[in-house]
C-alpha cells in the first residue's frame, strides 16, 4: 500500500494545467506514463537522483485509472488533494453550481466517522 | 519595545472574493451580508493602525510536500508571491505580491528557536489563500509588510493542539519584546469544522454546528482550558476531516492570552463552513 504514492499523483497532475487535462480525457494512459515517468522523481533533486523503489498496487493502478475517487478515498489518498483534482476535472460537467460536490458527498455517503487513514 | 496593535482570528474562505464581487444572477443571495461583516471586521484593523503583520496560516499542499514538512515554518524572505494556479482556478484568486519584513523575521526565527521551538525556515515562499483571503478581507491594498508563519493542520502526523498554543504564547512575548517602535498586528486564519473530500462536504451548514457553537464561545472568550480538555488531534477527525484547522486557532488564542475575551466577536453561518471572526486590543489593556 503505497497512500503517499496516490497522493504524488494527485499533487503533480493537479498542480500543471496540461496534466489535469491530460488525466481527464485518458485517465490509464496518463496513470501508466506517470508510473513509469515521474513516479519516482523526487520533485526537489535533479532527474538523474531519482528514487528506485515507487511503484503502485493493482488496486492503486486501477483506482486512479478510473477516475474512482470512491475507491481513492478508501484506499487513505488525502482528501484535500483528491477533491481539489476531481474539481477541476469534473465540475465542468455539471450544470448546477457545486452538483459536482454535492454528488461527491453523497458517492461517500455510505461513510461516517472514522474514515480511512490518511497518514502517510 | 514593539506594540502589538491587534490580534486577530478568523476562518479564511476562499470563495470570499468571487461571492463579493459577483453581481446579477451570479451574485449569491448572502453576499451583501457576508461583505457588511467583512467590512466591519476590516475596520478593528485598520484602526489599529499598524506597521506590519505576522500572519499565521498553512500551505495547502503547494510548495510544501510530503517528501519534506515542517511542522512549523517562519517565511524570510523581502518579498512573497503569492496565490497558485490551482487557486486561481477553483476559487479565481488573482495572482498577487506581498513585502516581507526580514528583520521580524529573523527576530522570530532567532528568538522561537532559543525558546524551544526548532522552527523551520524559507528563504523563497511562495505563500497561498491561507494568508491572502486575510489580507482581501482586511487589508485588501496588501501594503503592509508581512512575516508568514506556516503551521502543518494539513498533513499527520501534526504537532499537538498544545503546541499551537505554546506557539502562540512565545510569538505573543517575542513581539512585545522586538526591540522596534513598529506596531505589530498578528493575524491567524484556520477553520471551523470543516469537511472536504468527504461524506458531509459543502452542506447547508457546516459538518458540525454544535462544534462550530463551542469553538466560537472557547475562541471569544479565549478559553484554553476548555478548548484544550474538549479537542485532541483524535478528536479533531470528527467535526469533520479538515477541522485540524481549527488548531490555527488555538494558536492565536494563545497569542490573544488565556481568559481574555475578544473586544470583537462575529460570525456568520455559511453553506459549508461557518465564518468566525476575532479581534483582541492588547494595548487597550495595558
Amino acid at each position: 500500500m503505497s497512500k503517499y504514492l496516490i497522493d504524488k499523483f494527485l499533487y503533480t497532475i493537479d498542480r500543471d494545467p496540461e496534466l489535469v487535462e491530460r488525466y481527464r480525457e485518458d485517465p490509464r494512459g496518463t496513470v501508466d506514463w506517470w508510473e513509469s515517468e515521474r513516479a519516482n522523481v523526487i520533485l526537489n533533486c535533479p532527474a538523474a537522483e531519482r528514487s528506485t523503489w515507487l511503484e503502485f498496487t493493482d488496486a492503486e493502478r486501477d483506482a486512479l485509472g478510473g477516475h474512482d475517487y470512491v475507491a481513492l478515498f478508501e484506499l487513505g489518498a488525502h482528501t484535500f488533494l483528491l477533491l481539489t483534482l476531481f474539481i477541476a476535472m469534473f465540475e465542468r460537467d455539471y450544470a448546477e453550481p457545486l452538483a459536482f460536490q454535492r454528488e461527491f458527498a453523497a458517492r461517500l455517503g455510505h461513510w461516517k466517522v472514522p474514515y480511512p487513514d490518511i497518514s502517510t | 519595545m514593539a506594540t502589538i496593535a491587534a490580534v486577530i482570528a478568523s476562518t479564511h474562505h476562499p470563495f470570499y472574493l468571487r461571492a463579493s464581487t459577483a453581481t446579477g444572477d451570479d451574485r449569491p443571495p448572502f453576499a451583501d451580508e457576508w461583505v457588511a461583516k467583512i467590512e466591519a471586521f476590516r475596520e478593528t484593523l485598520t484602526r489599529a493602525r499598524p506597521d506590519v503583520l505576522v500572519m499565521v496560516g498553512s500551505d495547502h499542499f503547494h510548495q510544501l510536500w510530503l517528501d519534506n514538512m515542517p511542522q512549523f515554518l517562519i517565511g524570510k524572505a523581502p518579498f512573497y508571491d503569492a496565490n497558485y494556479y490551482n487557486e486561481e482556478r477553483e476559487f479565481g484568486l488573482p495572482r498577487m505580491g506581498l513585502r516581507g519584513d526580514e528583520e521580524l523575521s529573523a527576530y522570530l526565527l532567532r528568538g522561537g528557536i532559543d525558546a524551544g521551538f526548532d522552527l523551520a525556515f524559507s528563504n523563497e515562499l511562495r505563500v497561498d489563500h491561507s494568508i491572502t483571503c486575510p489580507i482581501i478581507t482586511l487589508r485588501p491594498q496588501a501594503d503592509l509588510p508581512i512575516v508568514p508563519v506556516y503551521t502543518n493542520i494539513f498533513a499527520p502526523p501534526m504537532p499537538q493542539p498544545k503546541r499551537f498554543v505554546e506557539l502562540g504564547q512565545a510569538i505573543r512575548a517575542l513581539v512585545e519584546a522586538w526591540p522596534s517602535d513598529k506596531r505589530v498586528a498578528i493575524i491567524g486564519t484556520g477553520h471551523l469544522s470543516l469537511e472536504l473530500g468527504g461524506p458531509r462536504q459543502f452542506g447547508p451548514h457546516g459538518p458540525d454546528p454544535e462544534f462550530d457553537r463551542k469553538a466560537v464561545e472557547w475562541i471569544a472568550s479565549a478559553d484554553l482550558k476548555s478548548a484544550l480538555a474538549e479537542v485532541s488531534l483524535d478528536s479533531l477527525w470528527l467535526p469533520g476531516n479538515a477541522t485540524h484547522g481549527f488548531m490555527d486557532f488555538m494558536l492565536m488564542m494563545g497569542v490573544a492570552g488565556e481568559n481574555v475575551r475578544a473586544d470583537y466577536a462575529d460570525s456568520l453561518d455559511l453553506f459549508h463552513t461557518m465564518e468566525a471572526y476575532f479581534t483582541w486590543y492588547p494595548e487597550a489593556s495595558r
